[in-house]
């Protein structure tokens, strides 16, 4: 089996497991199937399975993860095409991101320290709610396990993707501009692939989430950990 | 001639939107380099995009189809840093309850709260026509 060890060959199964989900997906026309997470699963399953450790795989999955922060880089162009009307918002969407900057934050430590939860898991939660790189920097710097936090990002992205937009509706959150802005302030970049999904104006939005909430966490988390005593 | 002339421009497209795009990935690394600022370079370099396609320094269509590109395979990229998962199946399975309760409900929260206080306010002003649903549900 070392073959499977090869960057090339898991980089290959990466792709043809991610396209055949897609394409089961839409077959199925199941929305939970999503294939992002599929993926991961399927992925998982057949490492362990095949005994290749993650590390070999990480190897190989560096070439397509490095991709995120141009793809990042390139959110400017659905910002830039909205600005207009997201300036005429001004007052909404600071006020919205502000408090769900807090809320994200203080309800995700307030649970986890009345669960029991270790310091290490309380402080890998803390930045759940933004883009893995800006998580994986507060994270580190306030002495959690980054990469158990992008493993946590990951997930809230993806039930904010294949979920969020249903809990909107289920709270009468229906005006498309708040939702997308929701979805990018709760789920970050995978809810963004969602938002863009349905429209270039949910997406729009949804990366006016993403880069508020991830600036606004940036700079606050740390604070709100010290205030709660973590 | 034709042929080979349309194959130039579009070599000389793709670099330049390459150029911009790692070039503003660049200067955001610089000046996280430079000023130990604990923002990432990409959310840097967004920035730095947005105010360059607003300030016409650099054209739409310059960028426009590889940021396409990029934007519709974000999921994907996702995808290695998910699989990292499996080394904390140990610890995830210890803490499992208290670390799935408090991303789930907060979530929500996060969710709620931000549409809820967006839509609220949104309701005084007069709103732009609701933009049509493409794809999706």
């Amino acid at each position: 089996m070392e073959i499977l060890q090869n960057n090339l060959v898991l980089l290959a199964l990466t792709f043809g497991i991610y396209y055949g989900a897609r394409q089961f997906q839409k077959w199925s026309g199941w929305i939970v199937l999503n294939p992002i997470l599929v993926t991961i699963a399927v992925l998982i399953v057949l490492l362990q399975l095949t005994g290749i450790r993650y590390e070999t795989y990480a190897q190989a999955g560096s070439y397509i993860e490095f991709w995120l922060k141009p793809a990042i880089v390139a959110l400017a162009v659905p910002l830039y095409q909205h600005l207009g009307q997201i300036r005429r918002q001004f007052l909404p969407i600071f006020l919205s991101q502000f408090a769900g900057c807090i809320v994200g934050v203080v309800s995700v430590v307030a649970i986890a320290q009345m669960m029991g939860a270790s310091r290490e898991t309380i402080i890998s939660l803390a930045p759940k709610s933004v883009t893995t790189p800006i998580a994986m920097e507060v994270c580190q710097a306030m002495g959690g396990i980054p990469s158990l936090t992008a493993a946590i990002v990951v997930s809230v992205g993806l039930f904010g993707a294949v979920l969020g937009f249903k809990v909107l509706e289920v709270w009468h959150i229906k005006n498309p501009y708040s939702q997308g802005l929701s979805i990018g302030t709760a789920s970050h970049a995978v809810g963004t692939s969602r938002a863009m999904e349905k429209g270039a104006t949910y997406g729009a939005y949804a990366s006016l989430g993403l880069i508020l909430n991830g600036v606004l966490t940036a700079l606050l988390a740390p604070f709100i950990l010290k205030i709660m005593g973590v | 001639m034709t042929d080979f002339k349309f194959s130039y421009d579009y070599q000389a497209t793709m670099i330049r939107q390459c150029f911009i795009i790692f070039g503003c990935l660049a200067v955001g690394e610089v000046i996280v380099w430079l000023t130990g600022i604990t923002i990432p370079s990409s959310i840097i370099g967004m920035l730095l995009l947005t105010a360059l396609l607003q300030a016409k320094a650099v054209k739409l269509e310059w960028v426009k189809g590889m940021s396409d590109f990029l934007i519709a395979n974000m999921g994907f990229f996702f995808v290695p840093p998910g699989v990292a998962l499996m080394l904390y199946l140990d610890l995830i399975k210890a803490e499992l309850l208290p670390i799935i309760v408090a991303t789930v409900v907060s979530t929500v929260l996060v969710l709620v709260v931000t549409g809820w206080i967006h839509q609220m306010r949104m309701k005084k002003k007069t709103l732009p026509p609701a933009p049509p649903l493409q794809g999706g549900e």
